[in-house]
């Protein structure tokens, strides 16, 4: 817990120093994108506005501080918009996205990591894993354009931009989740192999329990710890991979927002969206940890065993 | 060693394709029948002929001229990037694993930070902070994989210094340099080439992405994944514009990680193979 707040402090000290050293100045930049020309007087004033004539590690101080409690300052580029209301605005349609391909990857990878550990070297494995060959090969974007072109322009199924209805969430959730399927089915399929040779699987086929028990309760089980920790950092993975879905479906969400800023040079966007991304890591790991505990009470009681 | 990779059927493909891709972008200016970037109004959007191989694009553009020369965009900078991370990584890993002590600790807690955070991160917060540019992407992703290399280097250095002949060839007073030559080198080099094949289809995925969303190679110049992103003006009248950069990069990729998983068996018999 300690070491994640120590991580996440110099994760802002970083974005905070990054975005400082850049040779371009702040108040020119925010001078530029509103389409004023820059003279002496006005970059003067801005940088009072902006507090930047005060000494680096003050304002440091005073961004984090209001940082924490959600003021991430102002936009450059819309001064009537505050980068908090910005990511409030934008942070549903991402995590929306996110927590459908979750539960895709979820719901496809255990039954093909395990059907693809079980039947090793049938034909079942072997089109498993050739899906995971091609899924790892395939440019993420490439992938949603084939899908865009089949089911929004052939078949007519489902809308190809935006997101006012679920259907619009279908193809960008495929897409995003595929990009790191192949990871995951990978390391359940291995783990699978792993524990199979386990001597309480053997037990338990000796006990007479039925294969069906053995694989989905005994195996899986006690396979899942590794994949668990993979989908702390999946979860994470996902929200910053939804940068290139949205911008190709057109989602007004964190990932858009995120490269809208990007071009614009928006700096305070920018380390909010930074600042974030660190936190929901930390969180995300956090939940997992205590996931972990309840899946596998070993880790709960480590010293009563030694 | 060498006659191992040769004997294996897939390394040796995958080989010659990207020594023949890898040549094909070299000698783009003699192969191409067009400028890549000269558009031409009145011939946009062409199916496959003689005088365009490939057909052209919205702009009137040839789309083979642009996939060569995309070669040396596309490929040549993953490469650059792939050589500069593992030399560095290797070099920094070597001091740390020799040197121990205050230096390798602190070396160690910085890459244990980086390797916690997922690349994508990375990444995308140094290109958001520097801004957009092909250097600047080149950057983003030596910073996100170079942890990688410093700490298996750092590893294999730290547990050959213990293996009984090196410590016969220290007791003998080799020279400092023969021990590393003979010794640790072969071993380190064979650990790097195979993360390093590995990583280059990720690389070439990353660099390509960040083109095709503008943040890495800039417009008119071709780029396999900017080429993708051509091609998306044109999605709903013309799909077909797509297959050819796209199926690129696949075989590229493909390419790579076939290669990659071929040396890691080759180089490194010790490992049992249970990757896909």
């Amino acid at each position: 817990m300690l070491g994640a707040c120590i991580t996440l402090l110099l994760v802002s000290f970083i974005a905070f120093t990054m975005v400082n050293l850049i040779p371009a100045d702040p108040a020119e930049v925010a001078l530029r994108v509103n389409d004023t020309t820059p003279s002496e007087e006005a970059i003067e004033e801005i940088r009072i506005k902006l507090g930047l004539d005060q000494p680096f590690l003050v304002r440091y101080t005073h961004w984090l501080s209001a940082s924490l409690q959600g003021d991430f300052g102002t936009s450059f580029t819309n001064a009537n918009r505050s980068v908090f209301g910005e990511l409030a605005r934008s942070f549903p349609y991402t995590l929306t996205l996110a927590g459908i391909s979750l539960v895709l990857l979820i719901a496809v990878s255990i039954p093909l990591g395990v059907l693809s550990a079980v039947y090793k070297d049938h034909w079942l494995d072997k089109i498993v894993r050739t899906f995971i060959f091609a899924s790892t090969a395939m440019p993420n974007f490439w992938l949603a354009f084939i899908l865009i072109w089949f089911f929004s322009i052939k078949l007519y199924w489902l809308p190809s931009s935006g997101a006012t209805s679920w259907s619009h969430y279908a193809l960008p959730s495929i897409t995003l989740c595929m990009a790191y399927i192949a990871t995951y089915i990978r390391l359940i399929r291995n783990s699978m192999l792993d524990t199979m040779q386990d001597n309480y699987v053997s037990y338990a086929r000796a006990r007479g329990l039925s294969e069906y028990q053995v694989i989905w309760k005994h195996l899986l089980k006690n396979s899942l710890q590794t994949s668990m920790t993979a989908l702390g950092i999946g979860v994470v993975r996902l929200i910053a991979g939804t940068v290139v879905i949205e911008s190709i479906f057109a989602i007004p969400g964190l990932g858009r927002l995120a490269l809208s800023a990007i071009f614009n040079r928006d700096y305070p966007v920018i380390q909010a969206y930074i600042l974030v991304m660190g936190c929901l890591f930390v969180l995300s790991n956090l939940i997992i940890d205590i996931l972990q505990t309840v899946i596998d009470p070993r880790l709960k009681s480590e010293g009563e065993y030694q | 060693m060498t006659q191992r990779l040769l004997n294996n059927k897939t390394a040796l493909i995958c080989l010659i394709l990207l020594s023949i891709i890898c040549l094909m972008g070299a000698f783009a200016p003699f192969l191409a029948p067009h400028d890549p970037n000269l558009a031409d109004v009145i011939n946009t959007l062409l199916p496959m002929s003689g005088e365009y191989p490939l057909g052209t694009d919205y702009l009137g553009r040839c789309i083979y001229s642009r996939l060569l020369f995309g070669v040396r965009t596309t490929l040549y900078y993953s490469l650059i990037t792939m050589v500069i991370t593992a030399a560095v990584g290797a070099l920094i890993g070597i001091i740390s694993g020799y040197l121990r002590g205050k230096v390798d600790a602190l070396i160690m807690r910085a890459c244990e930070v980086m390797l916690s955070f997922p690349y994508e991160i990375i990444v995308l917060s140094i290109v958001g902070i520097l801004g957009p540019g092909i250097g600047n992407i080149i950057l983003a992703n030596f910073i996100a994989k170079i942890a990688w290399y410093v700490r298996i280097v750092r590893g294999s250095v730290i547990s050959f210094n213990h293996k009984n002949y090196m410590l016969y060839s220290k007791t003998v007073k080799s020279p400092q340099r023969f021990i590393f030559a003979k010794h640790l080198a072969p071993n380190i080099t064979a650990e790097v080439i195979i993360l390093a094949t590995l990583d280059l289809g990720w690389i070439i995925l990353s660099i390509s992405t960040l083109s095709f969303l503008g943040l890495g190679v800039q417009p008119p110049t071709a780029e396999w994944g900017a080429m993708l992103n051509d091609a998306k003006e044109v999605l709903f009248s013309n799909p077909e514009q797509m297959i050819v950069p796209g199926l690129a990069i696949m075989v590229v990729v493909a390419c790579c990680n076939l290669l990659g998983d071929a040396l890691r068996d080759v180089l490194d018999p010790r490992t049992e193979h249970k990757q896909c």
